[in-house]
């Protein structure tokens, strides 16, 4: 008996769902697109909420920019629950890895001086830093306006929260718990971190989520992070171990993927219009005095004669990206 | 003039491969078959790692094509940033 295979190809009816098929045609969709656009209620609302009785639960006018289209602020990283679960595990596994070797190999009992007080005075207390910036981007998750950068947003919030515990383990592991206390003693009354906590503690009461997004993500963040991660990092390297970068390579290649999803954000509210570019442009030279000054601040001590070159690194830097996304 | 093809596996992850070949070959035209998408082309074929990066939104290593493949006709020629399949004779 001989049986002949055939196949049938059944087109399906439809390839994607009726509002993804509106704006991309009618063609298969990616799981980016199928878990983020037009998911976010935007008519037919319940009660309005009594905390903001003017106002919906989602609503357009909570910040000042103005986009026809919210989803333009797209994350170029395609984030949804699944892919940015599975990076981070897999970042999170790397970054274990380096961690048990830096513990194991006995680099903290091996660690200079100099590297150890940039441990415990420069980085640790950046844990509150860190959650400053948690409490920010669920504050943009919960206030913005569109799917895309409404969870985009609460990603980000994750990741500094997981960063403020890496920050943790790394002080606990160095100086135990009593190091901890003596960081946030320094976060509170050590003169070199005022500015810095002034500057956390001013964001938290901005109500427009698109200028927290530029002061947070876009203007403190470039400066903290190359601050930390790439000359911190090489002054610790400088005293001959490789203890420091070991434990932060995560921040550093977290920064870099981040900086991409921020300036794409930013880049796509600048391009919409003249208007969004002034208010965005005045966002950002009203937040980059303090968020310098902030800085200088911490380069001092570390950095002494050599802090006003650091910090002028810094600034090239953030001004680079600034144009870059045309601001 | 001899054409060259590649086929994957129609998964959502061979989806932008297929969209990457397609954009950069401007003679590619698909076959879409149950389970199977094949690629036809004349003369040659580039699968450039940018382009795939660029729609998958992350790092993408060339090799993470096998994933997907079924097969291939043409000489294979490939470094890290681009496969190439042509007839060179």
């Amino acid at each position: 008996m001989q049986i002949d295979l055939k196949t049938i190809n059944i087109k399906p009816l439809r390839q994607t769902f009726d509002h993804l098929a509106a704006r991309f045609g009618d063609k298969p969709a990616s799981r980016y697109q199928e878990g983020t656009y037009d998911l976010q209620q935007t008519y037919l609302f319940h009660y309005r909420p009594t905390w903001d009785p003017d106002r919906e639960v989602f609503d357009e006018r909570r910040t000042a920019l103005r986009m026809r289209d919210w989803y333009e602020l797209k994350d170029p990283r395609q984030f949804y629950y699944g892919t940015y679960t599975i990076t981070r595990a897999k970042q999170q596994d790397t970054a274990d890895g380096a961690f048990e070797f830096a513990v194991d190999g006995g680099l903290i009992e091996a660690l200079p001086k100099a590297a150890r007080s940039l441990v415990l005075e420069v980085l640790l207390p950046i844990r509150h830093l860190e959650w400053g910036a948690n409490m920010n981007n669920t504050f943009i998750s919960a206030y913005g306006y569109g799917t895309a950068i409404e969870a985009a947003c609460m990603y980000a919030a994750m990741d500094r929260l997981g960063i403020a515990q890496q920050v943790t383990r790394i002080g606990l592991a160095v100086g135990g718990e009593e190091a901890l206390t003596v960081a946030k003693d320094a976060w509170l009354a050590g003169a070199q971190w005022q500015p810095m906590r002034k500057l956390v503690e001013d964001t938290f009461v901005l109500k427009d989520w698109f200028e927290l997004f530029v002061a947070q993500n876009l203007v403190l963040d470039a400066l903290v992070y190359e601050f930390l991660y790439t000359h911190v990092d090489a002054l610790a390297a400088a005293s001959g171990s490789s203890f420091f970068g070991l434990v932060t390579k995560f921040m550093k290649d977290w920064h870099l993927e981040t900086s991409r999803w921020v300036d794409a954000v930013v880049k796509a509210a600048v391009v919409e219009s003249a208007e969004n570019k002034a208010l965005v442009s005045g966002w950002v030279s009203k937040h980059s005095a303090p968020s310098v000054a902030a800085v200088e601040a911490l380069a001092g001590p570390v950095f002494g004669t050599g802090a006003t070159a650091v910090v002028d690194a810094l600034q090239r830097k953030l001004a680079g990206r600034l144009t870059m996304v045309g601001v | 003039m001899s054409s060259v093809f590649i086929a994957f596996q129609a998964t959502e992850e061979s989806r932008p491969i297929v969209e990457a070949i397609l954009a950069d070959n401007p003679s590619a035209v698909t076959v879409e078959n149950p389970g199977m998408v094949k690629i036809n082309a004349e003369s040659s074929l580039t699968i450039k790692r940018r382009s795939v990066e660029e729609r998958l939104g992350r790092r993408f290593d060339l090799q993470e094509i096998h994933l997907h493949l079924i097969t291939i006709s043409g000489h294979l020629d490939e470094d890290d940033e681009q496969l190439t399949l042509a007839w060179k004779n």
